[in-house]
């Protein structure tokens, strides 16, 4: 166990595609981390960095107390879930997780014990005598947590690993990981561009862009006070509605004195909507009247979607199937306390 | 998964078999069963007369002490041949994987020994290793103290025979090595990194096992080609000798039907020949489709 840490870490790669543009954050020991962002925002380069298998162009990056950015992968005593799994085709499960022990050079009776532990936790128990291909998907993704446990590393990197899974299974899955990380205790880093995997297993949030960080921190705390409006559209789902404003409309609109006279971006939830009747008064908070759209009922939810007069589109959360029809007139209210603003390029929060 | 073609009409697959199949008829079968006729023959030696005789030239075949000779020798000679061209194209191969950059041009120039024709080839070996004339010969001689003499010296020809046939087979080899290693998904080796194996660890527990097919069509490829594709390129440099050191199978069915003019005993030996062929190509398909999967 060991806390993980990247000081100003940056990929270039051959060809110059610089894929990491300098990321500085730091793992404590025994936290769970997930780099979540869009694809291609080099969230799997950074895990391959710690891990090993790619080069580092410049930075650093600690395991423990170590620098490891000239250690190789093997020395490095961490274990990474691959996406497709990455299991050796030509032996048996019991091979495939006893490989890393025997590396080490551990004795056989310590190996089988620490393989049979792992399959009984991950119960697999009965796999162990087949070969990776005579298994399921999800029972291949258990063999590869296997692999990673029995070793007991300083820390598990997983670059989206339950992304082969159907929808159920992820859900299953996604428990399990959480719940094996909490027993071990080990330092976790762990990348999705899933959001909901991302805000479900994480005790620290790092949300990427184009290879670097736009935001760290506790999940529900990003989801709360997003720092940018790429996180803010990121982070929820359907994503939060943003609607620019010009000159002085946002200040007279919300009576903030901080707001910058070339205007602002204001952002609102979804689900911190609620519809009124027309005409209905603003009652201390913001009310914007609108023309539906369109509306998607999906059992506990409905989601209504609607132009504003003002022209921007907006997604509006209500709770039951009681909505109004495409067509209606309706008036989208919402407390002050709720509204995000953020300065006009998006890149700040205010 | 399998593949099945739909036909529209009932004779068009046969159509297209036609071409092939006249092709193996004509220069397969058709010298095969000569062969097969011929060795029950003997002719005498103006070929005036011809009686048939039926297993006679086996016998005599296999009673002769020089046939078993050079039953060793081809075995030697295969055997070292396949060894040195899969050893030297795996190393090469693996190297050429790594380094991505100007792999193009290493391929493009490993690939050109195998456009030359063996005569060629067996020229171009035979001078630079000329004891009074080559260039390697003289400096052999010259700077290493070796008394190179692969005309009177049998052990020298077998070497010299023997590299010469190795360097044309390298770059066969290579080529399916190289596209066995692009095959091994980049993944499974970097779990095995990180699973704390070093590289060469790494080469013997997870590539080379997963390269086994391939290694393994190799061998048979190189040692059907050991037997058989290097009778222009013995032809050329040692004719068989000296003392017929370097007399291979093949080499002695040519030199004893066509040189010696025995027709018959040529044949037994080509069907024998034939038999060997028969056997590795079974164990091949055996193999391939039972042992060498994972
Ligand atoms: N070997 C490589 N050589 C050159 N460029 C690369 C290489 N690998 C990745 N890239 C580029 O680096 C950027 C980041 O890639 P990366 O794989 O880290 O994205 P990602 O965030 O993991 O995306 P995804 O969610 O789709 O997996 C991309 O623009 C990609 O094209
Ligand atoms: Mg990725």
């Amino acid at each position: 166990m060991a806390e993980v840490t990247l000081k100003d870490v940056r990929k270039i790669y051959p060809g110059g595609v610089e894929a990491v543009k300098g990321i500085t954050f730091d793992v404590p020991d025994g936290h769970f981390c997930v780099l979540v962002g869009p694809s291609g925002c080099g969230k799997s380069t950074l895990l391959r960095m710690i891990a090993g298998v790619e080069t580092i162009s410049s930075g650093e990056i600690r395991i423990g107390e170590r620098v490891v950015n000239d250690i190789e992968p093997s020395e490095r005593d961490i274990a990474m879930v691959f996406q497709n799994y990455a299991l050796y085709p030509h032996m048996r499960v019991y091979d495939n997780m006893a490989y890393g022990l025997r590396n080490r050079k551990m004795d056989k009776a310590e190996i089988d014990r620490r393989v049979r532990d792992a399959a009984r936790i991950l119960e697999i128990e009965p796999l162990l005598d087949r070969k990776p291909r005579a298994l399921s998907g999800g029972q291949r993704q258990r063999v590869a947590m296997g692999r990673a446990i029995v070793r007991s590393p300083k820390a598990f990197l997983f670059d989206e690993p339950l992304s082969n899974l159907d929808a159920k299974l992820r859900v299953s899955m996604r428990v399990e990981i959480r719940k094996l990380q909490k027993t071990f205790g080990t330092t976790s880093v762990y990348v999705t561009h899933d959001q909901l995997e991302a805000m479900t297993l994480a005790d620290m949030l790092v949300v990427m862009n184009a290879g670097r960080v736009e935001q760290i921190g506790a999940p529900l705390a990003v989801y709360e006070k997003p720092a940018t409006t790429f996180v803010a559209t990121f982070i929820g789902a359907p994503a939060m509605n943003l609607l620019t404003m010009s000159g002085a409309e946002p200040a007279l609109l919300l009576g903030n004195g901080s707001i910058p006279s070339e205007g602002a971006i204001i952002g609102i939830r979804p689900e911190d909507l609620a519809l009124a009747p027309p005409g209905a008064p603003a009652d201390g908070g913001i009310a914007l009247p609108l023309t539906v759209v369109a509306v998607e009922r999906v059992g506990p939810e409905s989601f209504v979607y609607g132009t504003l007069d003002r022209g921007d589109s907006i997604i509006v959360r209500l709770p039951g199937t009681h909505a109004p029809a495409p067509g209606e007139r309706a008036v989208a209210v919402a407390s002050r306390a709720k509204l995000h603003v953020f300065s006009a390029d998006g890149g700040r929060r205010l | 998964m399998e593949k099945r073609a739909i036909f529209s009409h009932r004779l068009l697959p046969y159509a297209l078999l036609v071409p092939q199949l006249v092709i193996t008829l004509v220069f397969f079968y058709w010298p095969a069963s000569q062969a097969v006729w011929q060795s029950f023959l003997l002719q005498d030696a103006f070929g005036l007369s011809t009686s048939f005789i039926w297993f006679d030239n086996y016998r005599e075949l296999f009673s002769q002490p020089d046939y078993y000779r050079t039953i060793g020798t081809t075995l030697v000679f295969s055997g070292s041949v396949a060894i040195l061209s899969l050893s030297i194209a795996l190393l090469l191969a693996t190297q050429a994987d790594k380094q991505l950059k100007g792999a193009g041009v290493y391929r493009t120039l490993l690939i050109w020994p195998y456009a030359v024709a063996p005569a060629v080839a067996g020229v171009l070996w035979a001078f630079m290793f000329q004891p009074s004339l080559g260039i390697v010969a003289r400096g052999l001689r010259d700077y290493l103290g070796i008394d190179w003499n692969p005309l009177l010296d049998g052990n020298q020809a077998m070497i010299l025979v023997v590299l010469a046939a190795t360097w044309k087979q390298i770059s066969y080899n290579f080529l399916f090595f190289l596209a066995g290693l692009q095959a091994i998904p980049r993944s499974v080796t970097e779990a095995a990194a990180i699973d704390g194996a070093r590289p060469l660890r790494r080469f013997w527990t997870i590539t080379f096992p997963l390269l086994s097919p391939t290694t393994f069509f190799l061998i048979v490829v190189n040692i059907v080609y050991a037997f058989f594709d290097t009778l222009g390129l013995i032809d050329t440099m040692t004719g068989g000798g000296p003392a017929k050191a370097t007399e291979t199978l093949v080499y002695k069915v040519y030199a004893d039907g066509r040189l010696g003019g025995d027709l018959g005993g040529s044949a037994a030996q080509s069907v024998m020949l034939m038999i060997i062929v028969i056997a590795l190509t079974a164990i091949q398909f055996r193999y391939v489709e039972k042992k060498v999967t994972y």
